[in-house]
């Protein structure tokens, strides 16, 4: 149970590896359901490993054998055990929906989305700042593949956009990296914490923009606010499954944020201490704007899903910059609720789009869809969910993070801005809504009806709200836990770098 | 040496980003090139420039850091794969949409001009 760690990360690899293999690569269905099962096999290993994580406390693992900070060590604490959950239980259901069909449609659909769980996954559990660069890597070059995935102008373009802008923010990710490296001599993130609380006063200012520069980049891959213009383009372009998977991707630089500026730059940090927080508030609150506006002012619904993905991530980064743990464990509740939901409205918005002919999925009248009964009422849930009322998940999750605010300053500007927002978001998705079902012109209905693969894949991410509500209690215990956790630099710190990681003898 | 490094390293970013804020796609491409190259040299020299030091213990007094080797070494991997995709995506963008402008399309004042000719 000891390697159980790494397996996250292996399985998809592996998965992938043997889906392009010939007895399977050669039949669609064997390549459907050897990634559909390794996704579900994901998911329970993912399970036991936050069961085991909860009993035994923070886990980490030289791999190699070598120990840290010279090693490069894999770390599965609360916070990213929780993450990995997520992915899993959100890769399940894109893939159930991606082998309806939409993965014929081009070759290696199968292999690509196994390697970007794998690279996703190992951005979560990595516990050192360079192999998050590489995990960063691997799960680029999936994306890339993957976005351009069927083909069409719309995808090219909005692909060389996309790779063009995270090869320049690779770039400034290594510049960020060389900077720590050369002033702290260590990449370890538990490694630097301890390194930055002993910073010489010389070094101060090499280290605050080595920092700033990886907030750069973090804020890049979250789209927040100067650096969000690539999202609405390459989420809406996506194809569906592909776009689902992508909800959890902005969902990486709000948690690499988190990590970082809690451990690194918390609060043991000394001058350093909050070095973010100062410019994420404001840009994370500008994000929420920028996305409420985006969602009234979009034509149709893939990019309305999008810019409801930028309010999600404005909300997160506007959480991280409060810096105290009843935020933190807000953002965890909040992130788990939006990813799975945003996600099953990129596959809705794909159902809708295929029943309703030439209108596809824009917002003007077209013809009456097939299936008025199921795909509304998914619809009215998945909006529901999304705009926070009750009583669905996003309510709990809105409730969480408006308690966070303590402050007198960030409870006026948090609650202004997110129950605008949220209003906004409403009426945008009613609008969106009642054209999608009751502004029915032209012919009758024609087209085909959902395949049951592509059904179960919207339930199955669906599910999650009423779960989440369900299971409040014990999940918003977790949460608060993860965020303790997270905060507790001194007991992270004593774990990884003075106890050995595993031996080979340990069982 | 340390000057003559950095005037280097300083010399490809200024290059780099000069050609990645270009409107077609192969000054892009040349671009990031250039842009990596700065980095890997930039990353290098993160473990300190230092003559004639081995990177194995017990060889020489002096010794140079192994890690940022390390490090270089991936990065030069990641960026060459890198670079190569962008390309094979700007051939198929040539081909896709009909010209090699980042943005799919060419901007309206050179439109105007052929429209004029």
């Amino acid at each position: 149970m000891w390697h159980l760690i790494t397996a996250p990360v292996l399985l998809p690899m592996l998965t992938a590896l043997v889906i392009m293999l010939p007895p399977v690569h050669y039949s669609p269905m064997r390549r459907r359901w050897l990634s559909m099962i390794s996704a579900a096999i994901q998911l329970i290993l993912a399970l036991m490993l936050l069961l085991q994580v909860q009993q035994q406390g923070m886990l980490h693992y030289a791999v190699g054998n070598w120990q840290a900070p010279f090693g490069i060590i894999l770390v599965a604490d609360k916070l990213s055990v929780v993450m990995v959950c997520l992915t899993s239980f959100l890769a399940l259901g894109a893939i159930s929906y991606g082998s309806a069909g939409e993965d014929e449609k081009g070759s290696f659909f199968h292999p690509l989305f196994q390697f970007q769980i794998m690279g996703i996954n190992g951005a979560f559990l990595t516990g050192d700042l360079f192999n998050l660069f590489v995990f960063f890597e691997v799960l680029l070059i999936a994306s890339y593949a993957l976005l351009i995935h069927a083909g069409g102008k719309n995808k090219t373009k909005a692909a060389v956009h996309y790779v063009v802008l995270n090869l320049s923010g690779s770039a400034i990710f290594l510049f960020a990296l060389a900077v720590l490296y050369g002033t702290l001599g260590t990449l370890n993130i538990a490694d630097m914490t301890v390194k930055v609380a002993a910073l010489p006063a010389e070094d101060m200012m090499l280290v605050k923009a080595g920092g700033l520069m990886l907030m750069i980049v973090f804020a890049l891959k979250a789209a927040v606010l100067p650096l969000q213009f690539w999202l609405p383009a390459t989420y809406s372009s996506a194809s569906a499954p592909v776009a689902a998977l992508f909800a959890v991707m902005t969902k990486i630089g709000v948690y690499a944020l988190l990590r970082v500026y809690s451990s690194v730059f918390g609060e043991g940090a000394g001058p350093l201490a909050g070095l973010a927080a100062d410019w994420l508030l404001p840009a994370g609150l500008a994000t929420i704007a920028l996305g409420a506006v985006g969602v009234m002012a979009s034509r149709d619904f893939r990019k309305l899903v999008a810019n409801l993905v930028l309010v999600s991530v404005g909300t997160l980064v506007s959480l991280v910059a409060l810096q105290t743990e009843l935020s933190a464990a807000a953002a965890l509740y909040y992130t788990v609720h939006s990813t799975l939901v945003t996600a099953a409205l990129f596959l809705l918005a794909d159902l809708i789009a295929n029943q309703r002919g030439k209108a596809a999925d824009r917002l003007v009248s077209g013809r009456r869809v097939i299936q008025p009964v199921l795909l509304g009422g998914l619809f009215i849930l998945a909006a529901l969910t999304v705009a926070g009322l009750p009583p669905f998940s996003g309510f709990i999750g809105k409730l969480m993070l408006l308690q966070a605010a303590t402050e007198p300053t960030s409870r006026l500007l948090l609650w202004s801005f997110i129950l605008i927002s949220s209003l906004l978001v409403i009426i945008g998705l009613s609008r969106a809504g009642s054209t999608l079902f009751w502004r029915i012109s032209g012919s009758d209905a024609s087209g085909e009806k959902a395949a049951p693969l592509q059904v179960f894949g919207v339930c199955w991410l669906l599910l999650a709200s009423p779960l989440l509500v369900a299971f409040a209690g014990p999940l918003t215990g977790l949460s608060q836990q993860a965020a303790a956790q997270l905060y507790d630099t001194a007991g992270t710190v004593d774990i990884i770098l003075r106890q050995p990681a595993s031996q080979g003898d340990t069982p | 040496m340390e000057t003559l490094f950095a005037c280097c390293i300083g010399f490809l970013t200024a290059c780099g980003v000069f050609l990645m804020l270009r409107g077609r796609t192969f000054p892009v491409v040349l671009g990031l090139t250039m842009l990596s190259y700065a980095v890997n040299l930039f990353i290098f020299s993160s473990g300190r420039l230092t003559l004639r030091g081995a990177a194995v213990l017990g060889t020489t007094e002096q010794y140079a850091d192994p890690l940022p080797q390390a490090l270089v070494l991936t990065a030069i991997v990641i960026g060459f794969a890198m670079t190569a995709f962008l390309v094979i995506l700007a051939i198929r963008a040539r081909a896709d949409l009909g010209n090699d402008h980042v943005d799919g399309k060419l901007p309206d004042a050179t439109n105007m001009k052929k429209e004029s000719r």
